[in-house]
């Protein structure tokens, strides 16, 4: 399905308040201004997100993200946490892709101390980072859709999640903190019966996806509702360090797996899904396409998995030595990365952790102003967010 | 030998209203249990399955129960009386629907001259409960709610109006029995194409009016948390909210089967089918005109406010005008005129 295919229509995006009292009453309607409080409490924030909106009318004059509601200070723990409880800990920041954020710690402390990940390790990390990631994806797809107003594809998308759930239960005993990543590799082998159920889930969302997608991309409503709405231009999202599916809907070709291959990522074929317009509608396109392609990743990675140990030769104490690195992986909301900086103690001296979340809704008042309050709802929807990644 | 019973005026019409207040909120159960069940077939779910054992039809008895065993919030800054009138001014004139609607040719509660133009008056009362109910709340979301479902109103009573009227012309009468009479087959079939085209403008409308998604815009969940009824708890909500609304439902689905598919008439006028009482086909008729609102209800997302008026007033309104002429020209020229 071409992405042209798909576009239609062309609207006003930007609303002036003024312009519309104009149209209304030749200028003679006099508007007041009103303070809308969007949140921490609301049904459209998944959490508690507050936004304050001033409006005029249904019109955005201002909108102003208001954060650190949830801050939980993981950045002060970890300095207090040995290296495997940080693993368990920041499973937490991001809750929707647990076993993504576990990722860059351990690449790091791999860095530092030099240890040799197994290819089977390798293998089974890739494959388990792209079940999370199509995790992560259908319950934005999910939420997406109600926040529209269209429920029915909400549970359908929950369906589809069951399947790969269930293979990530299997395996790490966890649905969403697995705690499964160890320096060196994974805690243990996956259990027989891991791989089938993997394959069944992953081919089953590529089997039906097509089919949510006509029902929700293929709806003129929603085109209404998202073609044209909440432009991020590429240059602003480059000024923000906006990254992700936002970023690639706005025509930023950028994906740390594709440009700076970790794991075992470039024996894999797949492809940056971007699109040019960076609309509502195109991140959601986006998003609905790298589905896919972390399916046909997951294919290609339980296929040939190669047999081996798991982890490798790990010293009993993880003390890395003193000295600092910094790596960036392709989160599924967009780029994590950690700066981690060790004086040679079993504890981290410091970890800045750079989360997608937080960059990306940065640059929301560049977006939001001028919109209508029903559009603020759907490219809220459309950035992606998950709260406990904005405030750690 | 049944011994005659003559009732006065005010008998008569106490025994009326005892009808109305035990066979609605029947009728709402049923339907609001039947929402439940198809949306959660719809959405490869189960649905209520506990309450009452089988397949949980008691569900929304518990729920009503639950409900009445809330605490009766009223904020601080609301304006207490309108706010606590409001449920009551957009649950009557739904109840109030129900009795020019004929069930079977003489199971009517009373069969108003202008019965058409009755319903389509005391149809829009409920617009002012919830402008209460908005504007009392002190809230803005509410507020922002009321007005949006007030501009809705205005845009979508013409389609149904307009619609309606040309069901009248067609017929000849306003009274909803004479309507009924008057479809040897029923409107939507006959005249073809138009009497079809009439009953989507009337769905549309309905929809709009009900506030149903695609149009569900004054209670848009995911914006405005529940619009004017925000505020609302226990059996203020119940009432003013969810009772008001699957009634109001079922109203219209009768209102589209009086008007469209024949009434307690069968389908299509076939011998065998006649067989079966009016009651019967009025009910079938009804719940598959539930069906068809709860249908659509669950498949699309929500419009945008300004989108909705453009559709109102740049194409629905001057396409039921057309159908209007269309409908004159086929009672002037048709095979009958």
């Amino acid at each position: 399905m071409a992405l042209d295919e798909k576009r239609v229509t062309s609207q006003t995006p930007v609303h002036d308040p003024e312009e519309i009292a104009k149209i209304v009453s030749g200028g003679n309607l006099i508007t007041e201004q009103m303070v809308l409080n969007v949140g921490p409490q609301h049904p459209a924030t998944h959490g508690v997100f507050r936004l304050l909106a001033t409006i005029d009318g249904e019109v955005l004059v201002n909108a102003e993200p208001i954060i650190g509601y949830m801050h939980r200070g993981y950045e002060k723990l970890v300095e207090a946490r040995d290296y495997r409880q940080i693993t368990n800990l920041i499973s937490r920041m991001d809750w929707l892709s647990g076993f993504n954020n576990e990722l860059p710690m351990n690449l790091a402390l791999e860095e530092m101390m030099e240890i040799e990940v197994p290819e089977r390790a390798q293998y089974l990390r890739v494959a388990m980072l792209e079940m999370n990631r199509i995790l992560n994806h259908l319950m934005f797809f999910a939420s997406f859709g109600a926040e529209l107003g269209a429920i029915t594809p909400t549970f359908f998308a929950f369906r589809e999640r069951e399947d790969i759930q269930l293979a990530m239960e299997m395996a790490t005993g966890g649905r969403m903190h697995f705690g499964y990543m160890r320096p060196g590799g994974i805690r243990e082998d996956v259990p027989r019966g891991f791989i089938r159920q993997a394959l069944k889930g992953v081919r089953q969302v590529i089997d039906r996806l097509s089919q949510y997608e006509d029902l929700l991309v293929g709806n003129e409503i929603f085109k209404q509702r998202t073609i044209d709405v909440g432009v991020l231009e590429k240059e602003i999202a480059y000024n923000y360090g906006v990254s992700g599916p936002i970023a690639r809907g706005s025509g930023i070709t950028f994906d740390v797996r594709k440009d700076e291959p970790y794991l075992v990522y470039d024996k894999f074929d797949f492809e940056v899904q971007s699109a040019p317009n960076g609309d509502c509608f195109d991140r959601f396109w986006v998003l609905v396409r790298e589905v896919v392609e972390s399916a046909k990743i997951v294919e290609q990675a339980l296929g040939d998995l190669p047999s081996g140990p798991v982890l490798g030769k790990v010293p009993r104490v993880i003390q890395p030595p003193e000295g600092e690195v910094y790596i960036r992986t392709e989160n599924p909301l967009g780029e994590l990365g950690f700066y981690l900086i060790s004086d040679g103690d079993r504890r981290p001296y410091r970890m800045k952790i750079r989360t997608p979340s937080y960059n990306n809704v940065s640059v929301l008042p560049r977006v939001l102003k001028g919109q209508m309050v029903a559009d603020m709802i759907a490219i809220l929807g459309s950035f992606f967010f998950v709260l406990g990644d904005i405030d750690r | 030998m049944i011994p005659e019973i003559t009732l006065n005026a005010w008998q008569m019409l106490l025994l009326k209203l005892g009808i109305i207040l035990a066979v609605v909120p029947t009728m709402t159960l049923v339907a609001g249990y039947a929402e439940h069940k198809v949306m959660a077939h719809l959405q490869h779910r189960l649905g209520p399955m506990y309450p009452g054992g089988f397949h949980g039809w008691a569900i929304l008895l518990a729920d009503g129960l639950k409900f009445l065993y809330k605490e009766d919030i009223i904020p601080a800054s609301a304006d207490r009386r309108v706010f606590s009138m409001a449920p009551a001014v957009i649950f009557v004139p739904v109840l109030l629907l129900f009795l020019v609607i004929p069930i079977d040719r003489t199971l009517i509660i009373e069969d108003l001259d202008v019965g058409l133009f009755y319903l389509l008056a005391i149809g829009s009362v409920g617009a002012i409960g919830v402008l209460m109910a908005g504007w009392s709340s002190a809230n803005k979301y509410a507020l922002i709610g009321a007005l949006r479902s007030a501009g809705q109103l205005i845009a979508y009573e013409l389609p149904i109006v307009l619609s309606a009227a040309a069901v009248a012309m067609l017929a000849g009468s306003l009274s909803l029995v004479a309507i009924v009479e008057a479809q040897d087959w029923p409107f939507i079939l006959w005249p073809p194409g138009i009497g079809l085209a009439l009953f989507m403008l009337f769905i549309l409308g309905a929809m709009a009016e009900l506030s149903l998604p695609p149009f569900d815009m004054p209670v848009a969940e995911s914006e405005l948390i529940t619009g004017p009824f925000t505020e609302y708890t226990g059996m203020r909500f119940i009432f003013g909210f969810f009772f008001a609304e699957t009634a109001h439902m079922i109203a219209f689905a009768g209102i589209g089967t009086t008007l469209f598919l024949g009434g307690y008439k069968p389908i299509v006028p076939w011998g065998p089918l006649e067989v079966i009482p009016g009651i019967i086909w009025f009910f079938v008729k009804t719940a598959f005109m539930i069906f068809l609102l709860l249908w659509i209800r669950f498949s699309f997302p929500r419009l945008r406010e300004d989108q909705l008026q453009k559709f109102a007033w740049k194409f629905l309104i001057p396409l039921s005008l057309a159908l209007i002429l269309a409908t004159g020209a086929w009672i002037l020229y048709g095979p009958g005129g």
